[in-house]
């Protein structure tokens, strides 16, 4: 008896006057009734109502996700819970709860009405005045390939003034073109030089049915070929991109340490517990903008990098004069004093912030990824790749173009000899611990974006720091780019192979043979200091 | 014979000696336990500790090889005792599998892994458990010392071929049990690992092997050998200048001592009933230094002292105040280093010597 009223109202409402006027949701209420043709218009009042729930509406629908409950005719999707089916309302995603086998039924779709239901998925979105809706779809239509929407994307493209949502439009339309039996051959040969343009994995697949075309196989092949070496070569450049980018943290981690081994000849085991207490000062801006000041959020890292720098910078000179310094001449001693210190600094920040990890957020201009050709790049890792060039630029103009540089390189070569020519060497051990340690500051502030904040922070990048200072080579600051940067590819390169962890070790053991044969590293220090 | 047992040497054989008879006794005759049966298992333990600190000193303070790596030969020595003992469940296991350890099971292997074949044998488990630590050090020596890597370098790579292992141990993949190591051991030899007499006797046979260690170590001290070993400790170049083949001194004391640490890891595994890749952690190895530099560097029975010393403090104070151990711990590297550079013997032997002769020394300085 319902359901016969229901029918009468659903003739009633499809004339187009009062359509029009129906809302969105009643208009949903009828998808179940009538045969599938009844379905279709349905779809099509849907598609053309305007609304922002049409679209995942009609994708439900075409995967047979939509279900009704016989009771209230409601529309609803059913998901296992368990062992229950629950039924979830289809527009607002409200749980209804848990319904019997009985209580609900499938929404049934025919490959006719999936057709019907897809060219007005594609219609919707191609004409949309939003670009970022125009390009969503016309990706779509690029994995549909479905012939029937050629001559909507031929609309869309002439229409269409924007250049990058164009080229995806022919892209797709191109992909169509390729998928029909009707096409001509010319528009076909085209079509081939149009996704070998695009050059990706999607765009091969799009080139298979052109592959079983004899007329068009010569054509196809080529394309295929191109497209292979061209992906190739994009996989090749994003294991690059992540080499480099573990190199430029590699290297933030280590050029402190390179500082301090190359100038004092002293391993300081504490340095990751520096980099630690720079990632907590990043915490502690953070906390404080975001208690007090949230709308400078953005400026948290501009205002940590100082901070950082001046804190662990602090630390470093206190180690120094409180430690370090009674034990020159006996490096092995001084590597056991400064992990006795890296232990107490440990322990100190897990009393005071407590064992768990802190939140430290990324700013807007760090967070998301920009595509580069076939190649996703993320924000946070390029600027930590410009902010490692940047320190490892400015720590080249110190050490090179002031006072203080040349006194530290004047030390690193010949100790006594510096002093005996008025050098302080006691102050500028002080100073290069001081700036070994504010680098390891600056580190923390970059690796609080990419890595957990919690006191095992530096722990984790303590051994990796000691290689590359190892393989580069002390007392060169290149010695510590060439080594972060070499160990990050390689990294990377064998990653894909054969695993992390089995990568990790077989650097380990690469780096281990390698010091077999340059005891000193890529970049060694020669002269008379050396063996001092 | 004297010069083997001097006078460290004997008071400390001695104080051993009544540890090694009252404990078992307190534990196993006497009325009512006066002496738990935790305090065997953690005494065990603390000597296998002391073992190889003794091994670390023979090559740090006799030779002056830094070596962060020693934590990595005692485990390998615990997974070769390991392997026996999970060989040695049998059927009793989880999955009752007579030949298969129950991870292997667990992570469906069809049969035993070639490197896991004659570990049912407790010879030869015993035998591995030396050979094996000590082919490693060979092979890492050998690359190591011939191209002359030494100081904080040789260090660092010391530190690096641990962390390498511990990496490598904690991948399932590897047939060690993964993650989870090797333990669920239930005898040794037929003995239940779980009662008092089988503790007792491990007790009492890491104390054999310590003082084993302690008089092998002292008698290389005291050998031509040894003379040269200080040599090369004090002067590397120049005693390479009189003609020694340094390297080869190096490989030698550098293999004693990783064989040796192998031992008191196959000691210890049985003792704690678990072996796992945190061993390895570069970590456990700096921690064998302190125990060393505590105790006094080139002076053996110092080592075994000082690592029992600090086993013991790590015991009281994880469990009376947890967060102040590590700055304890931490505490003793930077104090031991900038106060006390030749250790609790030092300092004692020093005040030892002011008390019994202070003339002769008034004297003797100018």
């Amino acid at each position: 008896m319902l359901g016969l009223l229901r029918r009468t109202l659903l003739i009633f409402l499809l004339t187009p006057s009062f359509l029009m006027a129906q809302d969105f949701e009643n208009l949903v209420t009828l998808l179940p009734e009538g045969d599938f043709d009844d379905r279709g218009r349905v779809v099509n009042q849907i598609a053309v109502s305007g609304d922002d729930r049409a679209l995942p509406l009609l994708e439900m629908l075409t995967n047979g996700e939509l279900s009704y409950l016989r009771e209230t005719g409601r529309i609803v999707t059913l998901r296992e819970e368990g062992d229950d089916d629950v039924a979830y309302d289809a527009l607002s995603d409200e749980r209804i709860g848990v319904v019997g086998r009985r209580d609900a039924r499938d929404i049934r779709v025919n490959n006719g009405l999936r057709r019907d239901i897809a060219a007005a998925i594609g219609r919707m979105g191609l004409q949309s005045p939003d670009p970022a809706v125009r390009l969503d779809a016309a990706q779509r239509a690029f994995r549909a390939r479905d012939p029937a929407q050629i001559a909507a994307l031929t609309d869309a493209l002439s229409a269409e003034s924007e250049p990058h949502v164009a080229t995806v439009f022919e892209q797709a339309r191109a992909a169509a073109i390729l998928q029909s039996d009707d096409a001509v051959q010319a528009d076909k040969r085209a079509a081939i030089a149009v996704l070998a343009a695009r050059g990706d994995r999607d765009a091969l697949s799009a080139l298979s049915p052109a592959l079983s075309d004899p007329a068009l196989v010569a054509d196809a092949q080529a394309a295929t070929d191109e497209i292979e070496r061209s992906i190739a070569s994009w996989g090749l450049a994003q294991n690059l991109w992540y080499g480099i980018s573990l190199g430029s943290v590699l290297m933030l981690a280590a050029i402190g340490l390179a500082i301090t081994f190359g100038v004092m000849g002293v391993i300081n085991m504490a340095h990751g517990e520096l980099v630690m207490i720079g990632a907590y000062t990043t915490y502690l801006v953070q906390e404080t903008i975001r208690n007090s000041f949230p709308e400078m959020f953005g400026w948290s890292l501009a205002i940590a990098v100082p901070l950082a720098f001046l804190t662990a910078g602090a630390v470093g000179v206190a180690i120094e004069r409180g430690v370090v310094r009674y034990l020159y001449g006996r490096p092995l001693e001084t590597l056991l004093a400064t992990w006795g210190i890296s232990l107490i600094l440990q322990q100190a920040v897990r009393s005071i912030f407590g064992p768990n990890n802190r939140e430290v957020g990324n700013p807007d201009w760090m967070s998301g990824a920009v595509d580069v050709g076939q190649m996703a790049m993320t924000w946070n890792r390029i600027w930590i790749l410009v902010f490692a060039l940047a320190v490892f630029a400015a720590l080249l103009l110190v050490l090179n173009r002031t006072p203080i540089g040349l006194q530290m390189r004047a030390v690193t070569q010949n100790r006594s000899m510096a002093a005996n020519m008025g050098i302080r060497t006691g102050w500028v051990d002080a100073m290069t611990f001081g700036l070994g340690a504010g680098v390891a500051g600056l580190a923390g502030v970059a690796l609080s974006q990419i890595d957990n904040v919690s006191p095992n922070l530096g722990q984790s990048y303590i051994v990796d720091s000691f290689m590359v200072v190892v393989f580069g080579g002390a007392g060169n600051l290149w010695g510590a780019f060439a080594g972060a940067f070499t160990l990050g590819i390689a990294t990377k390169f064998m990653e894909p192979w054969v695993g992390a962890v089995l990568a990790k070790i077989l650097i380990l053991v690469a780096i281990i043979l390698f010091i077999q044969k340059r005891p000193r590293g890529l970049f060694a220090l020669k002269g008379r200091a050396v063996d001092s | 014979m004297s010069r083997l047992i001097d006078r460290r040497m004997g008071f400390f054989l001695i104080a051993l000696f009544i540890a090694v008879v009252a404990i078992p006794v307190g534990n196993l005759v006497m009325e009512g336990k006066p002496v738990a049966s935790y305090v065997v298992q953690l005494s065990g333990k603390y000597l296998c500790y002391a073992l190889l600190a003794v091994a670390l000193d023979l090559v740090w303070g006799y030779c002056g090889i830094l070596s962060l790596g020693h934590g990595a030969f005692f485990a390998l020595g615990g997974y070769a005792m390991g392997m026996h003992l999970m060989r040695e469940i049998g059927t009793r296991g989880v999955y009752g599998d007579p030949v298969l350890p129950d991870f292997m099971v667990f992570l469906s292997y069809e049969e035993l892994p070639w490197f896991w074949l004659g570990f049912d044998q407790f010879w030869f488990a015993a035998l591995m458990a030396m050979v094996v630590p000590g082919v490693l050090a060979f092979l890492f020596g050998w690359f190591a010392f011939r191209s002359r890597v030494s100081g904080v370098y040789l260090s660092i790579i010391t530190q690096a071929m641990t962390y390498a292992l511990m990496l490598a141990f904690f991948r399932n993949e590897m047939g060690f049990g993964g993650n989870n190591g090797l333990t669920d051991f239930k005898d040794v030899l037929g003995f239940d690992l779980q009662s008092d007499a089988t503790r007792a006797g491990l007790f009492v046979a890491s104390a054999v092997a310590l003082v084993a260690g302690l008089l092998i170590a002292k008698a290389i001290a005291l050998s031509q050998l040894g003379k040269v070993l200080i040599g090369i400790r004090d002067a590397e170049d120049r005693t390479r200048f009189l003609g020694y083949r340094v390297e080869g001194y190096k490989l030698f004391v550098f293999v004693v001592s990783a064989m040796m640490a192998g031992v008191a890891g196959a000691l210890y595994t049985p003792q704690v009933g678990i072996i796992n890749p945190g061993e390895f952690s570069p970590a456990n190895s700096i921690e064998i230094v302190i125990w060393v530099a505590l105790g006094g560097r080139g002076t053996l029975v110092g080592a075994a002292i000082g690592a029992i010393f600090v086993a013991l403090a790590k015991t009281f104070l994880t469990g009376w105040i947890p967060e102040i151990w590590l700055f304890a711990l931490g505490g003793l590297f930077v104090f031991v280093t900038l106060f006390m550079p030749k250790g609790i013997l030092g300092v004692i032997e020093d005040g030892w010597g002011r008390i019994r002769r202070p003339t002769v020394r008034k004297e003797v300085t100018p």
